[in-house]
């Protein structure tokens, strides 16, 4: 059944039409946010994470009726005008190229970015741990790793 | 698109009780990531869903002056992970959430949808059990029970928890059950994240203050029978003796009563009755260590 609901989207508030057995991933990429991608449709892969509040989840686990009143994240809410828009974690996955087909990009680009904002620091295998939830097919980990260390790296101040 | 017949959402537990009062074949559903897979799976169909996943009084930890640990059955994983009290008295319950899924699952799920799924393989419950927690459920006529987790599995995806109309609302972990216990979860399983255990065991150890006596003992495994479960068979044997290799060497397949492993595609029979004596031999070895205690 068809249904209206007021999403928190990229800090505007869209009223959007949906079916209330949407998943989440669906609806966002209905009103035209392809970042989102669509993968195992399990909670496996990672490649439709978003940021619901803040914290990181599969979007495809998640239904859109569950998201009225929360703030939801996209990798195209994050580039703005304040950051040149290039955000500081995208910036670093340009940097270390730790993009190969990009199918896993946004997803992992917005953990980072959770992590990035907890203020936690870590180590390479902290790291592995923190985005062992996204699976890259090209397997480009290590320029990955790279990205995410030059963001939240034990040694970066 | 997810097969949903009716989509009811609750806003406090009030309301839940209601709508399942005037909606008997309702399915309770938290934080998704396992119900929202069964529907995928066309294993669910058709369903009437209600969520109690964003109920303020079904989030968060407490702790009451007796030192019983609440905690309410909607809180995420990554919550318990993080909760002072819980990294305080009983740590190890964060390190069995933590190996549950991947960071967005774990940001997500409820333990208390890992306790009423009735999954063998809930990453959460082996721990719990040697925790004695406490159950407690209300029902849509507003009667409130407890139960020993222990009494909670029926079997593989059964609990004891009327379906469509009855709901846990917390767990209580009492500190008589924690206090002066150590302990340690492990989970076997082929892969580092996003896995499903082969097999898990949890042991809770307490020793005599002059770290030689095993005063108590509880050790629980999952994946190892049609349910979640403690072995009292060891138990026994163990309660009592010396911390020695030959007490650690009691844990073997001949002394266990309660455990039914399978072969399943995941790992074969005869593996899982060596990873029941392996494990749980290094399980309760690591645990002795933590309590201060040393073989002799």
């Amino acid at each position: 059944m068809l249904k209206i609901i007021k999403l928190n989207v990229n800090g505007k508030i869209n009223e959007i039409s949906y079916d209330d057995r949407e998943s989440l991933t669906d609806t966002l990429r209905n009103i035209g946010l392809t970042s989102v991608k669509k993968g195992c449709e399990a909670g496996e892969c990672g490649a439709c994470t978003v940021l619901l509040d803040g914290k990181a989840i599969n979007s495809c686990l998640y239904l859109t009726s569950w998201a009225e009143g929360k703030e939801i994240t996209t990798v195209e809410g994050l580039a703005t005008e304040d950051n040149d828009f290039l955000h500081p974690v995208q910036k670093a996955f340009v940097e270390e190229a730790a993009v190969q087909c990009g199918f896993c990009t946004p997803g992992l680009i917005l953990t980072t970015t959770e992590l990035m904002n907890s203020g936690k620091k870590c180590d390479r295998h902290e790291i592995r741990e923190e985005i062992s939830g996204h699976l890259c097919r090209c397997t480009g980990y290590e320029n990955i790793i790279n990205a995410v260390e030059k963001v939240v790296g034990k040694d970066i101040s | 698109m997810y097969d949903i017949k009716k989509n009811y959402q609750g806003r406090t537990i009030s309301d839940v009780l209601n709508i399942m009062k005037e909606n008997s074949d309702v399915k309770i559903i938290a934080g998704g990531t396992d119900m929202l897979i069964k529907m995928k799976e066309r294993k669910i169909k058709d369903v009437e869903i209600l969520s109690i996943g964003d109920i303020e009084d079904l989030r968060g930890i407490e702790i009451d002056e007796a030192g019983t640990i609440v905690i309410k059955a909607a809180t995420r994983f990554i919550e318990i992970i993080k909760n002072e009290y819980i990294l305080k008295y009983i740590p190890t319950l964060a390190k069995a959430c933590n190996q549950i899924g991947s960071p967005q699952i774990r940001n997500i799920a409820t333990i208390g949808g890992n306790l009423c799924n009735g999954a063998v393989s809930a990453d959460a419950v082996p721990t719990l059990l040697v925790l004695e927690a406490e159950l407690h459920l209300i029902d849509c006529d507003g009667n409130k029970r407890t139960i020993n987790v222990n009494d909670f599995h029926t079997g593989p995806g059964k609990t004891n928890l009327v379906s469509g109309k009855e709901i846990l609302t917390k767990i209580h972990i009492k500190k008589e059950n924690y206090e002066n216990y150590s302990f340690d979860y492990y989970k076997y399983g082929k892969r580092n994240a996003m896995e499903i255990a082969t097999l898990g065991c949890a042991v809770g150890i307490k020793l005599s203050n002059d770290k030689n006596i095993v005063d108590d003992f509880k050790i629980a495994y999952s994946v190892a029978a049609p349910t979640p479960r403690r072995c009292k068979s060891i138990e026994q044997l163990i309660v009592g003796e010396g911390v020695t290799q030959d007490t650690v060497n009691l844990i073997k397949i001949e002394n266990i009563s309660e455990l039914l492993p399978r072969d399943s595609w995941r790992a074969s029979k005869d593996f899982r009755l060596q990873l029941i004596k392996e494990i749980g031999r290094r399980t309760t070895i690591n645990a002795i260590e933590a309590n201060g205690g040393k073989l002799c």
